[in-house]
């Protein structure tokens, strides 16, 4: 049953089949984010509340929920290189961490930057936010370990114990405004049932988040090859590509 | 369209310098990301086309030292012979 999914371990044809993948990903990016974007900015209603400041959700909170996401993502291919020595796993973790970080920190900032005009201060620390705070040192761990030793197997591995550790903060981002008193607002999106938005603030919503995760799809695609290619340069087919490249 | 002019639109009911630095910093930072993402791409691919350049610098520089060893002890071409295939073999 899993058979089809074996040749996709290797790193040459996984090179090969997202390197084909990805003319596509930039396209279906651009259109997703540019509907998304045009969409918040201008067509959206303000809120009754927050006026138009509330267009800064459409950046923050997909990206919010998206820095976990690709925590997850990379806390479950690390542990995949853990337990079964999978070499592919670790290369898309390696390729998951640096984009992770960046989504991370644009969630904090559009947070500030919203946080300001609306409860009058750019930072607190509060749980939501000393947490998300608390993700990102996490992902520039992850970094630092993967950059720390000449040798990726290690590498891999020292980074891959830390993002596994790391684990522990997701459910506590997740829940902190349940847990705890906090000035941040609960959520409102993935609310069980129906959302607690209007319809005409939740499309464009689901567009720009789409977008957004389109683009980093791409971005991850991208890094991803060069992991496969930076960790299998002595081998013949990568010689024969680069050789093949170079002619051209 | 919520606005009912540009300039209205640029202003964002008041909140102009917030809306737009989330989205500017947040552009600009994916923007960067994307960049990077595939000048390294590139760089990993010249720096293993150097290494290959490199091997290939090194091998002709074997040959011609072997081919020149053999001119003047043309004895020990079994050894030599033996010695460039081993090269061979290494790189």
């Amino acid at each position: 049953m899993w058979k089809w999914l074996h040749p996709y371990a290797n790193p040459e044809v996984s090179y090969h089949f997202v390197g084909k993948l990805l003319p596509w990903i930039s396209k279906i990016t651009f259109v997703l984010l540019s509907i998304g974007i045009v969409w918040a900015l201008a067509f959206a209603p303000a809120d009754y509340q927050q006026g138009d400041s509330f267009r800064i959700f459409y950046v923050h909170v997909p990206t919010a929920i998206l820095s976990m996401s690709i925590y997850i993502a990379m806390a479950s291919a690390a542990f995949c290189s853990l337990v079964w020595q999978f070499r592919l796993a670790d290369a898309s973790a390696a390729a998951m961490a640096p984009v992770g970080a960046v989504i991370t920190a644009i969630a904090l900032f559009t947070g500030a930057a919203w946080g300001k005009p609306m409860w009058g201060t750019w930072w607190i620390w509060d749980a939501r936010l000393t947490s998300e705070l608390v993700l990102l040192f996490l992902y520039l761990g992850v970094i630092a370990l993967h950059n720390a030793f000449e040798d990726k197997n290690l590498a891999g591995k020292a980074a891959g114990i830390l993002s596994l550790v790391g684990v522990v903060n997701i459910p506590i981002i997740k829940y902190s405004v349940e847990w705890w008193n906090t000035l941040h607002q609960g959520a409102t999106v993935s609310k069980m049932g129906a959302p607690s938005m209007s319809i005409d603030m939740f499309w464009p919503f689901v567009f720009s988040f789409l977008g957004i995760a389109m683009l980093i799809t791409y971005v991850i695609c991208i890094r991803f090859r060069t992991e496969i290619l930076a960790r299998n340069g002595m081998r013949p087919w990568v010689r024969a590509l680069i050789t093949a490249e170079g002619a051209k | 369209m919520q606005f009912d002019s540009i300039s209205a639109f640029f202003d964002m009911g008041g909140y102009a310098f917030f809306v737009w630095l989330s989205y500017g910093v947040s552009t600009l930072l994916l923007a960067a990301l994307v960049f990077a993402s595939h000048s390294n791409h590139k760089k990993v691919k010249k720096k293993i086309a150097q290494r290959l350049q490199r091997e290939k610098k090194l091998r002709k520089a074997a040959e011609k030292q072997s081919a020149k060893a053999e001119q003047a002890s043309p004895k020990n071409s079994v050894v030599e012979n033996r010695s460039k295939n081993t090269n061979e073999v290494i790189s």
